[in-house]
């Protein structure tokens, strides 16, 4: 695997890699996405520490590092010596991508409010799988419930086309002067990462321009270049007011790149989140392979005769509250289904709709299990039940 | 949650306002710059800075590291503007050398810091400043502590996509841009003298 030449790449503009390059489909894995996706990066440094169902990612990304796409490429002592070293490396004015998953994104979690808080344009690739004990490998969505308020930018994929291209539009969106934060790439563990599908790909002998770490809301740190030869010494050592004022502002200077973050979003990504039949009186809200499954049962539903809307959630971070606001606004029920226990999409929803007793937190399913179209096809019938004899 | 129509005026606005970009004040486009808020021209952009600067009792400047270090001809060129400009204004300019807290009291006289940037602000009176030449992180966390604590005026001169905390923020500016500022200046300057 290791063999093969780097093939000539040629810089072009991330609209044209994105929009207009002539794409072939190839029947690949998620991971095998991964490798893709970073080949056309223009990444200078990969960082890896392996967790399943993350490994075969990074793993594949080490073999292009072999051949040539990258200039550095290293497996870290664990997950929380990897996000500090790409922290420091991103620091230092690198293009940089990590990836890791369940356990893994727990050990390295003081790392990700650092990252966001520093202003660091880090893209990490986060394989969902279950955290608690009894130790499960299996797939289940519950990290990110604890990711979303660490400052960074949250995308969610549905498949393998997603995660190629969010990966690369990320790094372009993470890198915009106005935002530099890092962004997540969410992708839900076996059911995205071990299946294979058809992922439409550009030519492998182009990639995005480099990162210009000189445009960087922050001094990136060049000891070499005045007039950045400078730390990034923090301010909160001191007990008193300024300190604290101070550092609010930062905080709200985080949160204030992510909203900047919306514009660059619907350019790159065509909106937070998209919809079919969204004026049905039933609404399903998904992210991640729940999408996919709400789709199957949905078509299920229409050859019962019965109506149903769909809208998948591209973008957990910034929320896109005003466009959920304006399109529940005629639901009568709102259906959520997750692969987690504790419902955070649900939760979200509920936050920033009018009459959240609309919203019906199910079905769910955790620790590895699937779930079915019949059980979201179960929910739909149930709830028109209730609504026609209400 | 995303609102509208928040003015973006000088403060003191209170204890600990919200940020801008929160309340749904977005950075303008190519061509364009914000005043108090809203999308305007950078040509009428341009006008506002000129009359706000013209009238102001103590306008000062407060240059950053980007052009306080001749890092690149760039720099030097967009410095020497900057300083052209301040002088045609007739404002005082104080510094913003560093990013790190001067502690255990900055010499306000001297500079200004983005942790603190309202002791700079109270102790000199100054009712009008200019941001030019500091990174935008640093440039946002103080024009928030600026307009929470202090009466100031804040104009914000980016060289990358501008500051919604600012009272008026251009972006992309260039010496060719300082340049372009410091004539309409004079401009205004010349019709007030003439009683225009």
């Amino acid at each position: 695997m290791t063999e093969g030449k780097v093939v000539e790449q040629k810089i072009v503009e991330p609209e044209y890699l994105f929009f207009e390059a002539k794409r072939e489909p190839r029947f690949i894995t998620g991971s095998e996405a991964v490798r893709e996706a970073i080949k056309r990066a223009n990444v200078d440094l990969a960082i890896s520490y392996p967790i399943t169902p993350q490994s075969e990612s990074m793993h594949l990304v080490g073999y292009i590092y072999a051949q040539g796409y990258l200039k550095d490429y290293y497996r870290g002592e664990d997950e929380l010596g990897v996000m500090s070293a790409v922290a420091g490396a991103s620091m230092g004015g690198v293009r940089v991508f990590t990836a890791t998953g369940g356990p893994g994104t727990l050990r390295a979690f003081e790392m990700f409010p650092t990252w966001a808080g520093a202003r660091l344009p880090i893209v990490c690739a986060f394989f969902c799988r279950g955290i608690n004990s009894p130790l499960t490998i299996q797939p289940d969505t519950i990290e990110i419930g604890f990711m979303l308020d660490t400052g960074m930018l949250i995308f969610h994929v549905e498949t393998a086309q997603d995660l190629f291209d969010m990966l690369l539009k990320a790094f372009i969106i993470a890198e915009e002067p106005d935002v530099h934060l890092p962004i997540g790439v969410f992708a839900d563990g076996f059911f995205i990462t071990h299946t294979r599908e058809l992922v439409e790909i550009p030519p492998e002998d182009i990639k995005l321009p480099p990162y210009d770490p000189y445009k960087s809301p922050m001094p990136v740190m060049d000891m070499e270049t005045p007039p950045v030869r400078q730390m990034r010494d923090p301010f909160v050592m001191k007990s008193n007011f300024i300190s604290y004022a101070a550092h609010a502002s930062w905080q709200q200077e985080v949160r204030a790149a992510g909203e900047r973050a919306r514009k660059h979003i619907n350019k790159y990504l065509g909106g937070l989140l998209e919809t079919e039949n969204e004026d049905a009186d039933i609404l399903i809200i998904a992210s991640g392979t729940a999408v996919s499954q709400s789709r199957e049962a949905i078509i299920r539903a229409n050859r019962e005769g019965i109506s149903v809307g769909l809208v998948k959630v591209k973008v957990l971070r910034p929320f896109p509250c005003q466009e959920i606001k304006t399109i529940t606004r005629k639901a009568k029920v709102i259906i959520i289904p997750e692969f987690n226990i504790i419902g955070w999409l649900a939760r979200e929803v509920s936050s920033v709709i009018e009459d959240n007793s609309r919203v019906v937190g199910a079905p769910r399913v955790f620790g590895g299990m699937t779930m079915p179209p019949e059980l979201i096809l179960d929910e739909i019938k149930k709830q028109r039940f209730l609504l026609a004899n209400k | 949650m995303q609102k509208v129509d928040y003015p973006v005026l000088a403060g003191p606005e209170g204890y600990l306002p919200p940020s801008a970009a929160s309340m749904g004040v977005v950075l303008p486009d190519k061509g364009e710059a914000l005043v108090e808020g809203k999308i305007v021209t950078e040509e009428e952009a341009m006008e506002v800075i000129a009359d706000k600067l013209l009238s102001a009792k103590n306008p000062t400047f407060f240059p950053g590291p980007l052009i306080l270090w001749a890092w690149n001809e760039k720099a030097v060129e967009k410095a020497k503007a900057v300083k052209e400009l301040a002088e045609v204004v007739g404002a005082k300019i104080i510094p913003m050398p560093d990013y790190r807290p001067k502690y255990p009291m900055i010499n306000y006289r001297e500079e200004i810091n983005p942790n603190h940037p309202n002791l700079t602000i109270w102790h000199n009176k100054i009712d009008t400043c200019v941001f030019v030449g500091v990174h935008c992180h640093y440039a946002n966390v103080a024009l928030k502590i600026i307009r929470g604590g202090t009466n100031c005026y804040t104009i914000a001169l980016c060289g990358e996509y501008g500051h919604e905390d600012a009272m008026i923020t251009l972006r992309d500016v260039q010496a060719r841009e300082v340049r372009r500022l410091t004539e309409a200046i004079k401009r205004v300057k010349t019709e007030r003298e003439d009683g225009r």
